[in-house]
Formats: structure tokens, sequence, C-alpha cells
């Protein structure tokens, strides 16, 4: 109702303070309930059966065996789950991604599914399923998938977005382009070009917690979910969809979050799980093994990335130009596109293009990780600027203070930029002890900056005050990264009253319309606009409640720090009222006192980030070592300094762990080698520093307090900010990520012998 | 599935040897547990041998030590005389898994596992330790090296088990170092390692030595050529160069998720030359 959410300047009480999170003890004594920790009575063990091959058409399943077995409940295929998408392509290929309809696309693509009343009965009738593969052959590398002698995964698919539609079905489904000006005239211009390759390996978002799901359907037809997510709102829609279900019907509950980093964006069990339920007329568990995890859920693109940048003697970039390959798994999506539109995105220039395409491969469908597709540009983009500053002769950060994007530049993919961080993260690189503190052998030390966009999106929430006043906050956006605690803040600051009164709940889809997820580092920052907007409202009503028990008009109540105040001379007797004594007097003024909020949060403000590390190489292993990491980055206001600094050093680790060790292996037979955390290496503690963090206020213009989202940003700089490093301690530049010890060692022998 | 924990020696080895099926031993399970978990073994009998007398201890003999087969990772890192006679062998028994695993996991257990890659396997190797193994016909005893036979496959014979294993008391002027190397910092498998054990004599030169390789092979590999190389010599660049070499060229590595044939091979003699020169300073080389 007329919610301004323009940011005004303003001090606060509770906002950006450090309060410890409601959530906090039930984590850490064990009691929060998790997706695996929900149980119903009656409740039958879930369990898939996935390929063994990359590529395969499935004749014929076979489950009469299976069903036979004693204890099981419910066998299901594709057959199951009737295709009830009605040309909705994006629907259809997450449909055929829960349980593979035709083909068998990569290993560990879902092809059927048991409920059994016990583990070992549903793992027993796994091996009673009869599955008759025609094995083809397969592709899982992004180049070799380009190539025209590469098997097709699916032959309806002739390359969009170029200028002839193609004759012959490829692996290619997009071109996109982003850019202005003229490249040729800006490499005409140059003093100096640096050209380069590089790639990047496919990683796993790599959460501690696997899916895991507790799915019922009643014989009325209605049925509640239980799961872990980062949008139940968004998972019901898909459920009912895929299910033929009414919305409303399907009540889904979310559990707390052990991670998800946007691999907790897509179904992936639970329609299995509701069907697998809907059948045996009984609750199912469906829970992930860390095997599958790899195997059919996350990972991110695998790419191939070519980069030309031109500059002057003076510095000044002329012309950029980029050249993006992104896997997509096997089916289409948009990462070449956002790697295309993020990967200039820090700089200001004149002639700027970027190519990006989509390409399908035999691998697990591509999920958003974390800013999705930005930290492999950025990896390509960062270093080949780090090369071109070398060859100028100028200070890398010089060089990028000297381009730095402005207030009114125009963005490599379009729009023109407002307020924004990226100058002032550099400078405060720049100025920063960390870029003055001595190295010692075989030590190099890089820089390197980021991009994302942020998202805002649809976002409803209910604050109810209590009749003894306390106030409970319903959000619908799932709490990744302490959002609940920020959140409580917020109304806690509009409300004028302390932290602790105010208690804050993820609500389930039955209970408040509807949210987007939380993704695009929206959850704060939309929530908290759409906390401000509830309380205010409710601000509203407890002004007419207390000009009711004062017999005043309400243009003459006034809310100041948690009280309302009658202004006016002629009031000067009337002591203010509490928040407290207006909700204790409720039940006599009209009831109970509340404010709601529904909005779409526009104006997510961009977000950018400079991060410096330094690392050790060993020259005879080829073996790195994080000695120190500092990650500069702009919050336009930190509501949690605390979990706002979570964030930065979170993506931070992941970077560094993407960086060096992360990567999906495929054999030759194109089975994934590494399903597990034994050689899927996410960094244990021991392999990190302290991550430094330092963060900036430059307000975002489009929200109240001047917000903006910070998940996401602390993981675009990392690959490259620590390949600079690498580069720099080694001798020789790392174009190929993860930079593991083989291949650190391999290019430090090249060098040598070349 | 049958569990059973006998008290004594006998009755295990009996039990073994009249079972059909699968049987498997379990100690500290941390090999045993996580793939009967992960769906790879299902065994029709497992034989818990830690509640029989005495094999949770570490004992000093006349000859050296005996390190019963339930002896814990962590216990051996708390034994002093242990650290101090054999320090490369007890490094090597403290980097398995985490501190968490090591109070679990055990030397006789690493060394049944079979893996190529077992850290504990190569330091016993250079330590020349011995296998003390009791079976239907009796007790023997067997070097270390001969226990595994290739990745997953052992000597022993239906119904044995190994009960302790043997280390000498130290001649005067020993060491002996193991080194592995990881990706990580902890919590991971070797891609390669080395373990050197040495002997000097008065003046610092090498009288005695034996040199082994991990993950290199199918088994872990004694390298002769390498222990000629040290001998003779006090390790000086030029003994250190050719052990490395020597080591490099004892290699037979495959391509695998966890390293490549080059990598291996040079890593092998990088890690045999920084773990000699361990070796020799716990000497007392100089």
């Amino acid at each position: 109702m007329n919610f301004d959410p323009r940011y005004s300047s303003r001090s606060f009480a509770s906002v950006g303070t450090r309060p410890i999170r409601p959530d906090g003890v039930d984590k850490v004594t064990g009691r929060a309930r998790y997706g695996a920790d929900f149980n119903m009575a009656g409740q039958l063990v879930g369990r898939v059966l996935r390929s063994p091959h990359a590529h395969a058409t499935i004749r014929k399943i076979d489950t009469s065996k299976a069903e036979k077995l004693p204890g099981v409940k419910a066998v299901i295929t594709a057959a199951d789950l009737p295709d009830l998408t009605d040309g909705d392509a994006a629907m259809y290929d997450i449909l055929d991604n829960c349980m593979a309809r035709k083909k068998a696309l990569y290993d560990g693509h879902a092809v059927a599914a048991v409920a059994a009343v016990d583990a070992r009965t549903a793992t027993q009738a796994l091996k009673l399923i009869e599955v008759d593969y025609e094995v083809l052959p397969h592709v899982t590398d992004v180049d070799e998938a380009m190539k025209h002698s590469a098997p097709v995964l699916n032959d309806s698919i002739f390359t969009e977005g170029v200028e002839e539609k193609p004759t012959k079905p490829s692996n290619v489904t997009k071109r996109s382009q982003y850019g202005h000006g003229d490249v040729r005239e800006g490499f005409a211009q140059a003093d100096y070009v640096v050209e380069r390759s590089f790639k990047t390996e496919q990683t796993h978002q790599g959460y501690i917690e696997p899916h895991a799901c507790v799915a019922s359907v009643s014989s009325d037809g209605t049925a509640d979910l239980w799961v872990c997510t980062q949008g139940h709102f968004v998972y019901r829609q898909h459920c009912a969809q895929l299910l033929g279900m009414e919305a409303s019907k399907l009540r889904v509950t979310s559990s707390e979050i052990g991670g998800g980093f946007g691999g907790k964006t897509h179904v992936w069990a639970e329609p299995v799980a509701l069907a697998l339920s809907r059948k045996a007329g009984r609750p199912v568990k469906l829970v992930m093994t860390r095997d599958e995890v790899f195997r059919a859920s996350g990972p991110t693109s695998a790419t191939s990335i070519d980069v030309k940048i031109g500059a002057r003697k003076d510095g000044t970039i002329t012309a950029a130009e980029a050249t993006l390959r992104y896997s997509c798994g096997p089916y289409a999506g948009m990462w070449a596109e956002l790697g295309a539109m993020t990967a200039f995105a820090c700089y200001k220039l004149d002639n700027v293009k970027t190519v990006g395409y989509e390409v399908l491969v035999n691998r697990p469908k591509t999920a958003a990780y974390r800013a999705p597709s930005a930290p492999m540009a950025a990896f390509a983009v960062e270093s080949a600027v780090d090369e071109l500053a070398k060859e100028i002769g100028m200070d890398p950060v010089e060089f990028r203070i000297r381009n730095a994007a402005q207030e009114g530049t125009r963005s490599s993919y379009g729009p023109v930029y407002g307020p924004i961080g990226i100058g002032p993260t550099l400078e405060a690189a720049k100025n920063h002890p960390h870029m003055k503190a001595p190295l010692g052998k075989n030590q190099g030390r890089g820089m390197a900056c980021g991009f994302w966009f942020n998202f805002g999106g649809q976002t409803c929430t209910d604050l109810n005050i209590g009749m003894d006043g306390s106030v409970s906050l319903a959000v619908g956006t799932v709490d990744v990264g302490g959002s609940r605690a920020s959140l409580s803040l917020v109304a806690a600051e509009e409300l004028g009253i302390a932290y602790e009164q105010v208690k804050a709940v993820v609500a389930d889809t039955s209970s408040l319309g509807y949210n987007d997820m939380t993704d695009g580092s929206r959850g704060t920052f939309s929530s908290s606009m759409a906390t401000i907007s509830a309380a205010r409202n409710a601000i509203k009503v407890l002004r007419e409640r207390a000009a009711q028990m004062w017999d005043v008009p309400v243009d003459d109540v006034v809310w100041e720090k948690g009280h309302a105040i009658a202004k006016g001379e002629k009031y000067g007797n009337l002591a203010a009222l509490s928040l407290k004594e207006i909700a204790a007097a409720s039940g006599k003024t009209g009831g109970p006192i509340a404010g709601h909020s529904e909005l779409v949060a526009d104006g997510a403000g961009v977000s950018f980030a400079t991060h410096i590390c330094d690392i050790e190489v060993d020259p005879e292993t080829g073996a790195t070592r994080v000695l120190r990491y500092t990650v500069v980055q702009d919050a336009g206001k930190a509501v949690h300094p605390t979990y706002v600094e979570g964030q930065y050093q979170g993506g931070a680790a992941q970077g560094i762990g993407w960086a060096l060790n992360e990567e999906y292996i495929y054999a030759k037979d194109g089975r994934l080698q590494n399903a597990g955390f034994l050689d899927y290496r996410i960094p244990v503690c021991s392999d990190l520093p302290m991550i430094d963090t330092q963060i900036l206020e430059i307000p975002n213009p489009n929200h109240p307090y001047g917000v903006r989202g910070v998940g996401e940003t602390s993981i675009v700089p990392p690959l490259a900010a620590i390949a600079n490093a690498v580069s720099n301690a080694a001798g020789v530049r790392m174009t190929h990520i993860p930079m593991s010890p083989p291949r650190v060692l391999a290019a430090i022998e090249a060098e040598r012998g070349g | 599935m049958r569990y059973i924990r006998p008290l004594s020696m006998e009755d295990a080895v009996g039990q073994l040897a009249g079972s059909s099926g699968t049987a498997a031993i379990l100690a500290g399970g941390s090999d045993l547990l996580v793939r009967m978990k992960g769906g790879f073994i299902e065994p029709d009998l497992i034989v818990d041998i830690k509640a029989i007398d005495g094999l949770g201890e570490i004992r000093e003999t006349a000859e050296g030590f005996s390190i019963g087969a339930a002896v814990s990772c962590a216990l051996m890192g708390e034994s002093v005389a242990l650290n101090r006679e054999w320090p490369g062998v007890v490094e090597a028994a403290k980097l398995i898994g985490s501190k968490q695993v090591q109070g679990r996991c055990t030397i006789v257990g690493n060394l049944c596992n079979a893996s190529p890659a077992a850290d504990s396997v190569p330091a016993l190797v250079a330590a020349a330790a011995r296998a003390l193994i009791i079976g239907p016909g009796g007790r023997r005893t067997v070097p270390v090296e001969a226990v595994p036979t290739g990745p997953g496959k052992t000597s022993l014979a239906k119904g044995e088990i190994i009960e302790a294993i043997l280390l000498d008391r130290r001649a005067p002027r020993s060491g002996d170092a193991y080194l592995r190397f990881i990706p990580r910092t902890e919590m991971d498998i070797a891609v390669v390692s080395a373990g050197v054990n040495l002997t000097l004599d008065e003046q610092g030169v090498v009288k005695s030595a034996r040199v082994s390789l991990g993950a290199v092979a199918p088994t872990v590999l004694l390298v002769e050529e390498a222990a000629e190389a040290l001998i003779g010599r006090k390790l000086d660049e030029a003994a250190l160069e050719r052990l490395a070499k020597v080591c490099s060229g004892a290699c037979r590595p495959i391509d695998d998720k966890r390293g490549t044939v080059e990598f291996r091979r040079k890593v092998a003699g990088v890690l045999a030359r920084r773990a000699a020169t361990t070796a020799y300073a716990r000497a007392g080389g100089k």
C-alpha cells in the first residue's frame, strides 16, 4: 500500500548490530530438523535406480520381479509420471531429468524407483528391476560436444540465436551475444593485445546435506511434502504441475538447510517421492546418498573460454572480446549467456563483444551455483587483464582502477549503472595492508574483481503482534545464511522494539502467499523490503488503536521508538502508549494487530567485490598453499555484519576449492570417477587461512536501508585471484581450473623445458 | 549376517576357519564399515577381534615391539618408546584419515585392506616390520610386504588372522621417515608416498638402508636399488639425486583420478629425497 522503497539516509538502532541468530542454538545442539529428520507413521523408504551408462536408449524396463518382492509397496518408472507439461519445454526437461523417459542421458540418470518397508528391501528391489539399454556413443567434454563429429544428444535441437536456422541438429542449443561499440575498431587503437584460451572443469555446490524429503499423498488427492529446499513455493509449483495437482492441494514445508548454493533450486527427488507415495498410498521418505548427489544433482558448467583484450600504452582498454562455451548437461540452459553478460561487467568499455554457446553433454543437468556462470568468465577475463597490465608495465590494481565502471557507465550487458562499488572496492584493496605485506620464496600474490547482478522478485511477509507484545514474523524465503536474524533486526528497527521481542519463522506454502526462492542473493534484500513494508502497515494499525484508546484523531498520533505518541500541546498530559500496552488492549479495540506485505522487490542493486590472495607453490610437486586471503565487497548496508562476513568467507572458501582441486572426473566410458568427498576434494579446515573481510557500504538507492544482496558475488573473483597468485608464484600462466598439483607441476615443467 | 566377538585368538580362528560364505575381520572398522555402508560388500560373518585379550596393547620385548592388531593409530602416537625408536612408522600411522579415524583405525587393518596407497604400509616395509599370523595351522611370521598381493588382495589363507606387527629394537644411529603427497592438508589418500629407514656408522656414512614407495604400483614397492644408492655414502647431493632418479624409475604407476603417471614418477623421487633427508637427520647424521 503505497510503499516507498527508495533509500533515505538514517541512523539505526538494531540494524548493523550482531545478535545471536534464532536458529543458532538448535543447530549447534542437533535439535534443528533437516530434510532427513522428518518422519511419519507408516513411512516407506524410497530408492532410485540410476543409469550406469552415459547415453543409452531405454528399450524396456521390467519391474515385475521387484514388484513381487515381499515388502515392496510401489515401483515406478516414467510411465507413472505422465507428461502433463503441455508444451512447456523447461518443465518437460525437469520431468525427464527426474525420471528418464526414452533415453538415459548421463551416468546417474534416474530410470525407476521403489518404495519398500525398509532400506534393505528397497535396495534388493532395485537389483530386481531389469532395464534393457541400447548403449549409444556419448560425449562429456564441452569442446568435443561442439564438433560436427560429436554424437548428438537430442535431434530436435537446432541452434537458436544464429542468423540462419541450421539444417542439422547439434549439441549447441543457443548462441547469445552482448556488447556495444565496434571491437575491430577498438583493437586497431590498441598498443597491446592479449589473447588467451582458458578451461574450467565442472564442480558441484558441495552442500553437506544431501537432498531429502518425505512425501505423503492422501487418497483424497491432497498432499504434504517436507523437504530441504531453497524455495518451497517453487517446489510446490513444479511438483503440482508435474503430478497434475492444484497447487493449493500440495502443502510444502521447508526444513533447515545444510547448504544449497543454488543446487537446491531444482526438483529431482520430490516428484518421484510424491509419485511413489501416490502409488503406495503411504508416506515415502527419499534421501539421496552422496554418490547420487554427485551423479545426479547439482553441478555447474564446465567451460572453454577465449578472451581478447587490447589497451593503449596509457592503460586504457580499447576493446574487449570473449567467446564462452558452457556445458549444460543434457538439457538446454542459459549458462553461457550469464557468462557472456557478466564477463566484462566490472569495466568501462567503449567496444565490447561477448558471445555465449550453450552446449549439451552427457553429464548431469547443470544447476545454479552461487553467481552461476560468473566465476568462470571472471577467471578468464581477470587472468587476461593481469597479463595485459603486465605487458603494459602497470600495477594490476592501478590498471583496473583506470578502467573500472562508474555510476553512469553503460555496462557490457546493457543497463546503465547507478551508484556502484567496483571503484571503491579496488581503492580499498589498493590501500589494504595485505597489498603491502612481504612475500617469501615461491610465493605469489594475485587479485581479481567480480560482479553479480542480484535479484529481487516476488515476496510475501506477515508480521503478527501477539497480545503480550511479542512479534511473530512469517517469511517465505528460506533462510540459507542467517536471514531470520537479519529480518528480525529489520522488524525491530521499524517497530522500535528489541530484537529479542521478534521471532522469525519460515512459513509453509499454505500459510503465506507465493515467494520466489532464495536465489540471486535475494533472501535478505527482498524479505527485508517486505518486512519493512509489513511493519509499516502494522504501525498504521497500532496508531489507529492508540487513537481509539485515547479517543483522538489518528492523524495526531505518531510512532516513535516503539511507542504511540499523541502530537500537539493539547495532548501534553497523555503518556505514550507502548506497543505492549496497545497489544494488550487489542481484544477490545478491534482484534489482532498485524501487518502484511505483498510486493515485487525491484531494484536489487548490483554487487562488486575485489579479492586479494597469497599462494605458495612447491615447485617440485605443484602443491599449493593459500597463505592469506582478503575479501573486499560492497554490501549496500550490512544488516547483520557477522552474517555478511560469513557470506564473504563462504564464497571465498568455495572459490578456493574450485580453483585448486574440485572437479568432476569422467572416464572414457562416460562414468563419473569421483562421486564422493574423498576424491572430489572440497577444502578441509586446515587447507584454509582465516579469510579476512572488509565490508563497504554504498547504499542501494532502491531499498529503504540501502541493502544489496551479498550472498553470491564472493565466489566470483576467487578463481581468477588464485590463478593470478599461482601464476605469479610459479612463474607460468595457469589457464586450466582446477590448478591441481599435477596440472601446476606439468605447467612448471613445460615452462622449464621450453 | 552374523556378528561375533570372540574372547580368544583360538576361538576367532576357529570361527573364521569354520565359516561358510564371506567373512570379515573387524578391528577399527574404518575400512570395513565404510565399504558395508557404501553397499560394496555384505559379509556373512563379522569377527570383531577387539575383545581378545592383549590385542589392544603395544608390548616392548627384548627383541623390540609387538603392536597388537586392535591397537589404534592414535594409541601408537601416544607411545613414547615407539615414537623414540620408530618415528617414521608412527608419523605414517598418524596420517591416516582424521583425528576421529585415527582413534579407531589400526595398522593391521591398513595392511590387510591391501590398498597400494595405504599410508602405514610403506613405513612398515621400510622398517622391515614383520606380521605375526595365527591360523588353523599355528603361528607364522612373514615380512609385511608379503601380506598384500594386489589391490584388495592378501596372502592370508582362510582362517588366518594377523595377531600383531613386530618391529625390531633399533641399532644406534638409526632413523626412519615417511612422507606422502596429498592435494589437501589432511583427510586424504596418498597420491604417492615414500618411506626411508637408515642406520649410520660413527662417521655418518649410511651403513644400511631400506626405501619403499607407495601408490605407484599394485603393491608397495621395496626399492633395493634406491637403498644401494645411499649405502656407503653420506647423504650428499649426488646420493640424493641418484636416489630420486632410481625411485622415479622404479615406479609402475597408472593415470587415475588422483594423479598422472608423470606426476607420480616425478613426485616419488622428490618425496624419497625429502624422507631420506629427515631420516638421516633423525639418525644423527649431519
